[in-house]
């Protein structure tokens, strides 16, 4: 994972720069204005925080809640400590029920897993069906957004992808391409025997599982296939309906900048006696894979996360290099510190210095997580695990020695302040630095007055 | 060890705690399940019908006045000439009886299939607070009817329009008791923005919702 060595690359495609341009306008400010519908916002997304730490408290009793309710209703539960574990368990399970034709409504925990790859190698037939999803099927592309999967790509290349792999003409109105999507996956909804889908949340008091979906191919998926398959993180459990309902209130307006989505769909057990729809066969996987590695410490509270997007449409780093940059999974702020944490801090490269730690992100996110503080606790793990370069690692070394020795201290910066100023141009400006080209390459550095702060300081308190 | 021991043994461990959950720990849960107490909620107006059909309108679902359940079936042949739609649909069975033959319409009480084109149902209640439909599975409300089909009609009862969410689950629990298999919110025409976030109707559920409003 180099994240330094993507941006470049990032930064000079033209076109993903003007695809991330709508993002902004769309997410942010529609999440804008429909936090202004709640008129008392501020408690309920104190109340949203609180919600998801009640269920991290006591995680484990709620799961064992969440998984005697579930089979109650006939659910089977399933539980895996790693991404092998999740593929292991649903070809376990497509096995047992002579699957031979997998659809999936959007995940982000199979996409960790790479399900479908693993299913795919197992000899099924896996297929996509969240638009966006689809659209990277065809192109075998990763997503670059957690909720707006297909964010990079523009509407020209759709019509090329859609024209090329559905040997079809190429259209290029949007709701045509819609509809040819629709009418290419119907056949696929009708005749797949195994629904594979997330789960926003999974609610203890119910043993209920719960998704939102825009496009209706989660109530597709999870009402046609003879089998349906649950796939969700620990964390997602919360206690009860009530509690839900809270949250379900900030994810779409987070998300989408909708005040909810077009569907929310709550699924408990199988197809009951009399039912004329639903699946035969309901399992969950309840899914670990590094989610306990975050408990009890510094970086619980990431725990909270619902998923919403907020933190990576909010945050000037992500509007400038899309979600490819980061390298896993999970782009964003959110992404920066789960990517360390899932896979390894060694594994992870410069990901924690990927934020400018402006904030925005701590104040966009619904459930109050402290990105910016998370970020710099990666940061500083970084540094006693000596995980960053050396001259880094040295040069702090230095400042922190050198900041403890007060007129070292104030001798240096008064040195430096003066050269800085000697080097200036006769604008006060600077054009290039020694060992600085990252500050000085695209842009001038303004110079010192002359003065530093403390000899300022001590002539004005004089003068006071 | 199991899987499912070994994850729930590194919670308790990560956090401090025994290996086995103490009794309070239970029983804290277990009341607060009980009570399922309700967080802040945002104002709704009194209006709730006002409201509701303000915010239906906003979804794009197109929302009508009927003075009675009798009524229904020549709404129905009303919204399909209006619309140029087929005159053929399937209902929910409690429907089933109405006089459709008598508006020219060819209406039949069963689960839709791939191939129907206009679904009829009703609705467990709906949201006021967002304009949203609330339908629960069952027997005799299949939940394909507002799935499948390009057009859905629903028919709701205003008497059963309440604020929000919250309000659902407590005449679910009074209603219905225990959770039915599916319970689907519905807001609007299924939509997707995946492609340059243009937002485009009829994903890959109906096209069009219109609601017929009874007393
Ligand atoms: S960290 Fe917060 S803002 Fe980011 S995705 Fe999670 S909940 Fe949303």
């Amino acid at each position: 994972m180099h994240f330094k060595a993507r941006v470049g690359e990032k930064l000079a495609d033209v076109k993903l720069q003007s695809a991330l341009k709508k993002l902004q306008g769309n997410f942010v400010k529609g999440r804008a204005d429909r936090i202004t519908e709640l008129d008392n916002f501020h408690e309920i997304r104190d109340a949203a925080a609180a919600i998801r730490d009640r269920t991290l408290a006591n995680l484990d009793v709620y799961l064992d809640t969440f998984e005697r309710n579930a089979k109650a209703r006939g659910t089977v539960v399933h539980w895996a400590e790693t991404h092998d574990d999740v593929n292991r368990i649903v070809r376990e399970i497509a096995a047992q029920h002579g699957v031979r034709k997998v659809i999936k409504s959007k995940s982000m925990v199979t996409e960790e897993c790479a399900l479908n790859d693993a299913l795919i190698d197992a000899g099924l037939e896996v297929v996509e069906t969240d638009l966006g999803e689809y659209i990277l099927q065809l192109a075998q592309e990763p997503p670059s957004h957690i909720v707006a999967p297909v964010v990079h790509k523009t509407r020209d290349e759709v019509s090329d992808l859609f024209a090329e792999k559905h040997n079809a003409p190429r259209l290029t109105d949007i709701p045509a391409l819609c509809r040819e999507a629709r009418e290419k996956l119907r056949p696929h909804f009708l005749s797949a025997d195994m629904g594979v889908s997330g789960a926003n949340f999974v609610i203890a008091e119910t043993g209920s599982t719960l998704i939102v979906t825009n496009e209706g191919n989660g109530r597709l998926v999870t009402t046609l296939p003879k089998v349906h398959v649950a796939i969700t993180g620990i964390e997602k459990v919360v206690a009860t309906l009530e509690d839900v309902t809270t949250l379900l209130r900030l994810l779409p307006r987070h998300g989408t900048g909708q005040s909810i989505t077009n569907y929310i769909s709550v699924t408990t057990g199988a197809r009951r006696e009399g039912d004329s729809d639903g699946p035969e066969h309901f399992h969950v996987i309840l899914v670990d894979a590094g989610r306990t590695k975050l408990l009890g410490g510094d970086m619980q509270e990431m725990l909270r996360c619902i998923r919403c997007g907020a933190c990576m449409n909010h945050c000037p780093v992500y509007q400038s290099v899309g979600g490819h940059a980061y390298g896993w999974v999970y782009p964003g702020p959110m992404g920066s510190v789960l990517t360390p944490t899932y896979v390894g801090l060694q594994n992870a490269g410069d990901l924690p210095n990927a934020a400018t730690l402006c904030g925005q992100c701590h104040v966009a996110c619904p459930v109050k997580i402290p990105l910016p503080e998370l970020l710099r606790k990666l940061r500083e793990q970084q540094f006693e695990l000596k995980l960053k370069p050396w001259f880094e690692m040295y040069a702090l070394r230095a400042w922190g020695w050198l900041a403890q020795h007060s007129w070292l201290y104030s001798m240096t910066t008064r040195l430096q302040a003066r050269l800085l100023k000697s080097a200036a141009d006769d604008r006060g400006m600077i054009r290039s630095l020694p060992f600085a080209g990252g500050w000085t390459d695209r842009r001038d550095l303004p110079a010192p007055e002359g003065r530093t702060f403390r000899e300022l300081y001590r002539a004005a308190s004089k003068n006071g | 060890m199991s899987a499912r021991a070994n994850i729930l043994a590194r919670i308790r461990t990560r956090q401090g705690k025994a290996v086995t959950p103490r009794a309070a720990e239970q029983d804290k849960v277990a009341q607060f399940i009980a009570e399922h107490p309700q967080s802040p909620r945002p104002y709704v107006d009194a209006d709730l019908v006002a409201r509701f059909r303000d915010r239906a309108l906003n979804l794009t679902t197109s929302v009508e006045d009927i003075a009675s359940l009798q009524d229904l079936p020549a709404a129905v042949a009303r919204y399909l000439t209006e619309k140029q739609l087929p005159k053929t649909a399937v209902c929910w069975p409690d429907y089933a009886m109405l006089d459709w033959a008598g508006q020219g319409l060819q209406v039949e009480g069963r689960p839709a299939c791939d191939t129907d084109l206009v679904g009829i149902t009703g609705a467990f209640c709906a949201l006021a607070e967002t304009g949203t439909l609330m339908m629960c599975s069952g027997r005799d409300t299949p939940a394909t009817t507002s799935l499948l089909p390009e057009t859905h009609i629903a028919v709701v009862s205003k008497s059963r329009i309440v604020a929000g969410m919250e309000d659902a689950w407590v005449l679910l629990r009074r209603d219905i008791g225990t959770m039915p298999r599916a319970v689907n919110f519905i807001s609007g025409p299924s939509r997707t923005a995946d492609i340059e976030q243009t937002v485009t109707l009829g994903a890959h559920g109906p096209y069009r919702v219109h609601v017929l409003l009874i007393p």
